[in-house]
């Protein structure tokens, strides 16, 4: 009887057309349409509307003739031509993906490294407040952070102090291209590694405690757990963030290369967004077509990592995006 | 005769452990020291004495001299000013604009049976992986009128996807007996969000407050594009002036120049302390969300 019923009502449905349909949606579902509507025009004026602005990056873009108006570029692709060929391509691809490898080898494990020496930690106070003060430097803004780096950073600043206790010389560090890197890196260690390891720490916490209970038993110590437990409990974590790390490999934190590097430093440092904000912002007749090309292949190297990277780890390990 | 053992815990510690334990205890302190003597050093620098600060900027352990002056200065100064004031200016619009578009935007996508749901979805997701970068976005604020003005501030960034699906998490962990309680009552889902949704949900929007917030309050790079006038400048981009470009900005300003000579050096370490420490009082409060929080949007991303 049952069955009956349903198969009358089922085909029912289904013998509605899309119009039928979507007025039933209508109905149903007004108020939640309405809602999402500001969001929706949101999205289209301020994240769509710039994407439709990428076309310039085919133009030959003048401010005074508009986006529509300025003309094609022939060949379509020269301004990715220009950049190919630009003197400095080779230097900031290589900046860029050097500065990336080296953030992503010595900062993407410190905050795992220091949520694994948390939770060895038994004091819950002592745990707590460390915790607290980790986080820190991530509520301090970039311009603060990057200030007192250059205070530090100068002829008679810590550094020097530091450094004459132990009877090196004194210098500006920021000014030489030796240091830019190393001071670049280890600041970005500090800002984030506290942050960074909350959700490690939440993932620690998720571990079945049985586990570590039987190992005991077993005669591990705490060493052999961490190994054996500890780690491949977080590794599903680590894998996710690591995708999501790997799609912004292009992506170097342009702000902090801004209020860091100077004209000295600039063959170490100067990476291919500073280059497209110079390009556009810092006098001169701004390029904003060659700019906005630059920035899509940049945009597009980035897709096409975390693409990559996502399919490797979803063949090797189960562990994907999507 | 003393080798009579007492029973400690289960299993007795080993030596190493115990090492282990002092090390890891001491790195521990060493990585507070490290976080926190640098504010520790602004705070000594913005009480101590401008003459010091200029003959000894390196390692500072206490103020030498005690001196307010970089302080009233601070509070007094007509371009630090106008930064507090912006800055509160935008927070003041931006919060409710960010908070109501995130509710909307997770209540939505949280739902079921809506047709076009997929869609929606992944018109959102899609920015999250794609944009137009910086000269699309410059350009885009240009064409819509918006340059020199705080709108320019406020508008581009009034909804962060990545806080709308924690916000989405947020609401998905309310029992859906309630909603539907109130849809037989005859309430629309307006009044559901409001009146429903968003006081259970108190402790995600405190969050979502506190990141916006902060973000808000943090930012400079959009102010200098957007900007072009020095009085409409946030905070941030005031202290910029002062910190980096080490340009003599303040006494451009039509102020007292004996006064900010006075404390050029101080004025930098009191303008930080009055702009960090707010945030930094915070914080703390809402630490104990912060893991739902970041747990959610990197996961589910």
């Amino acid at each position: 009887m049952t069955t009956a019923k349903s198969s009358k009502v089922v085909p029912q449905f289904h013998r509605l057309t899309f119009a039928q349909r979507v007025i039933r949606d209508w109905k149903l579902n007004k108020w939640k349409y309405i809602l999402i509507l500001p969001v929706l025009v949101y999205l289209a004026l301020f994240c769509y509307k710039p994407m439709y602005g990428l076309i310039i990056a085919f133009k030959n873009y003048k401010p005074t003739r508009g986006i529509e108006r300025s003309a094609w570029m022939d060949p379509w692709y020269g301004w990715f031509e220009r950049f190919f060929t630009d003197p400095y391509f080779g230097r900031l691809i290589g900046n860029t993906f050097i500065i990336s490898l080296l953030t992503i080898v010595f900062g993407f494990p410190a905050p795992i490294l220091l949520a694994l020496l948390l939770n060895e930690i038994k004091n819950s106070k002592f745990k707590r407040t460390v915790q607290t003060i980790t986080y820190m430097p991530y509520f301090i803004s970039m311009v603060v952070t990057c200030a007192l780096i250059r205070v530090y950073c100068q002829q008679d600043g810590l550094i020097s102090d530091l450094v004459t206790a132990f009877g090196g010389t004194r210098q500006n560090w920021l000014m030489n291209s030796a240091y830019y890197r190393t001071i670049y890196i280890i600041s970005e260690i500090w800002q984030t590694i506290g942050w960074n390891s909350i959700i490690y720490l939440a993932a620690l916490s998720s571990i079945d405690q049985d586990q570590y209970e039987a190992a005991r038993i077993d005669g591990a110590n705490r060493f052999q757990q961490v190994i054996h437990i500890t780690l491949p409990g977080l590794l599903p974590t680590i894998i996710i963030l690591f995708i999501l790390r790997m799609g912004r490999i292009l992506s170097v934190g342009y702000e902090k290369t801004l209020l860091l590097y100077n004209s000295n430093t600039y063959d170490v440092a100067d990476i291919i967004s500073t280059y497209t904000y110079r390009l556009s912002f810092s006098g001169g007749t701004p390029q904003y077509s060659y700019s906005t090309a630059i920035g899509l292949f940049n945009t597009i190297v980035n897709v096409v990592f975390l693409l990559a990277t996502n399919f490797i780890s979803s063949r090797v390990s189960d562990n994907s995006l999507f | 005769m003393t080798t009579a053992r007492k029973p400690k815990n289960h299993i007795q510690e080993s030596v190493g452990s115990k090492v282990f334990d002092v090390i890891n205890v001491i790195i521990m302190l060493l990585l507070c020291f490290v976080t926190l003597y640098p504010m520790w050093y602004v705070l000594c620098a913005s009480v101590t004495e401008n003459a010091y600060l200029v003959a000894h900027p390196g390692a500072i352990f206490w103020p030498h001299g005690f001196t307010t002056g970089s302080y009233g200065l601070a509070f007094s100064h007509p371009l630090l000013l106008s930064g507090y004031k912006n800055i509160l200016i935008v927070l003041l619009v931006s919060l409710p604009i960010n908070i109501i578009l995130t509710l909307f935007c997770g209540y939505v996508t949280a739902s079921k049976n809506l047709m076009f749901k997929p869609i929606i979805q992944f018109l959102i997701m899609f920015t999250m992986f794609f944009s137009g970068g910086m000269i699309p976005a410059y350009l885009n604020v240009r064409d819509l009128g918006l340059y020199n003005s705080l709108w320019a501030l406020i508008l581009p960034g009034a909804m962060s996807v990545y806080n709308a699906i924690i916000c989405r998490t947020a609401i998905q962990g309310v029992p859906e007996s309630l909603t539907e309680s109130a849809y037989l009552d005859g309430a629309n889902d307006i009044i559901i969000v409001f009146r429903i949704i968003l006081p259970l949900i108190m402790p995600t929007i405190a969050v979502l407050l506190l990141y916006y917030g902060v973000g808000h309050w943090n930012a400079w790079f959009n102010a200098s594009l957007y900007l072009a006038d020095n009085e409409k400048l946030p905070i941030q981009n005031v202290m910029r002036s002062i910190l980096i470009a080490n340009s003599n900005v303040l006494n451009s300003a039509g102020s007292d120049n004996d006064m900010v000579n006075q404390y050029a050096e101080a004025i930098k370490y009191s303008t930080i302390i009055l702009t960090t420490v707010p945030v930094l009082c915070i914080y703390p409060f809402l630490q104990k969300y912060f893991v739902k929080g970041v747990m959610v949007g990197a996961v589910k991303g």
